[in-house]
């Protein structure tokens, strides 16, 4: 039988009806149409699926759909400014050719989000550590970490600019 | 899509234990990182679920009248990591629950969970072993607490009855206060890996010697397991590194690690050995710099 679940999804307030044996992950891709969220292994064990819920990041392909009621849940689908202008984070990675497939990044940038808005500076071996539930084969990591960094330190600058 | 038959969400500890009572098929699920991930390996065909997770009276650190600890077992790995009670009376504990995994799973994983599901490699077990951990069992018939180190019979295997919740993980104020210790775990990756080996070693000094040992070890036995020689081979000896080796020699005397596509039986005793006096050592380190 359909549970009916309302969460906050990028901001909104949403309703769906699911079978309580549905993953958030087919949820946000299949019901709602947020691809950004990938299917990698659907184990847990590639950071792929990644999703903010409440702010902490999250393996969508191992949480249960009904365990989302009045959650915030962040996409990077919702990181876009309404005229489509992308957000700092996703700037940075571009600008530092953090992306080449594409297919880890969306979870990389959700965790990159949580890392900044938790506003601590971190060194290098700390954000190898916090970014270490995703997998990528393409880049080599160097690259993600540059712009995690970067992303960091200029937030943190922007806090500690004086008017 | 998850193939399980169906899942009921407890909305207290008294009505989880009342639908696992009335339901005998019925499993716990709590964060979800072991039992879904089992269930899409088909390892619990048509299971039946009740649902703890979220759940804020089994979530959480409480420090109890008497000053000893009580852990919640929904509470995550990241909450255990980050727990202030934790960081100052059990700080090795801390040590083990970031040794899981990664970041995502740490944030729903939760370690009570670690300890139900029975395996040998749970990274919380040794060093919740050398706290002399006391795990309490709820069912509809009433509590009772068991021993972690009589928790445990067999690979994967638990005292564990299907109706009982484990409901809390008590840890004594002698077993949480004046002790160092040190949690390691060796695996191939430094993230996102089962431990090839994993290692606890808390200790109690007086003077230069070293008053109280406890040493446990995951995966080298069939279950989690104190090394109750060499514990009394530390006993009132005075620190050295030549007894850190005899303590490495004791270790190896008291686990029967196996061959596994992991790590060779062979490969492992030279963790055990290796681990042994590393863990011993850095417990040490701490007294000396006045922890």
């Amino acid at each position: 039988m359909l549970r009916v679940i309302e969460f906050w999804l990028n901001g909104r307030r949403r309703e769906v009806a699911v079978d309580p044996r549905e993953a958030l992950l087919d949820t946000l891709r299949e019901r709602f149409g947020l691809t950004s969220v990938k299917r990698g292994c659907e184990v847990g064990e590639c950071g792929a699926c990644t999703v903010l819920i409440d702010g902490v990041s999250v393996d969508s392909c191992c949480y249960l759909t009904i365990w989302a009621q009045d959650k915030h849940i962040l996409t990077v689908e919702g990181l876009q400014k309404d005229n489509g202008e992308l957000s700092d984070i996703q700037k940075i990675f571009i600008e530092e050719a953090a992306v080449q497939c594409g297919f880890c990044t969306p979870g990389l940038i959700l965790s990159a989000v949580e890392i900044i808005a938790a506003g601590k500076p971190r060194t290098r071996e700390e954000l190898r550590r916090l970014i270490s539930g995703h997998l990528c084969r393409c880049t080599g990591y160097e690259n993600i970490l540059n712009a995690v960094e970067r992303a960091l330190r200029e937030s943190l600058a922007k806090k500690t600019e004086p008017n | 899509m998850y193939d399980f038959a169906d899942i009921y969400q407890a909305e207290s500890e008294l009505d989880a234990v009342r639908a696992l009572h009335e339901d005998r098929q019925a499993m716990v699920i709590a964060g979800g990182t072991d039992v879904l991930v089992g269930i899409r390996a088909g390892r619990y065909p048509s299971a039946r679920l009740v649902s703890v997770h979220g759940l804020e009276a089994l979530t959480g650190v409480q420090m109890t009248a008497d000053g000893g600890l009580r852990i919640g077992p929904c509470t995550t790995f990241s909450a255990l990591e980050s727990d202030p009670l934790i960081a100052r009376h059990l700080p090795f504990l801390a040590q083990a629950a970031g040794h899981v995994g990664g970041p995502q799973i740490r944030n729903m994983g939760t370690v009570g969970g670690n300890l139900a599901n029975g395996a040998t490699s749970a990274d919380t077990a040794p060093a919740l072993l050398c706290c002399n951990a006391v795990l309490e069992l709820t069912s509809w018939q009433g509590v009772r607490r068991v021993p972690l180190r009589d928790f445990y019979t067999g690979p994967g295997q638990t005292v564990r009855a299907q109706d009982e919740l484990l409901t809390a993980i008590a840890i004594s104020p002698a077993d949480c206060n004046g002790l160092a210790g040190c949690s390691l775990k060796y695996g191939r990756r430094a993230a996102m890996e089962i431990a090839t080996l994993n290692c606890a070693a808390l200790l109690r000094r007086e003077g230069d010697q070293i008053a109280e040992l406890r040493l446990a070890f995951g995966v080298a036995a069939p279950t989690p397991v104190r090394c109750p020689e060499a514990e009394a081979l530390a006993a009132g000896a005075a620190w050295s590194s030549a007894l850190a080796e005899q303590l490495a020699q004791a270790a190896l005397r008291e686990t029967r690690p196996r061959n596994s596509w992991r790590a060779s039986a062979d490969f492992r005793r030279r963790l055990i050995a290796e681990l042994t006096r590393r863990a011993v050592t850095a417990a040490w380190q701490q007294t000396e710099e006045g922890m």
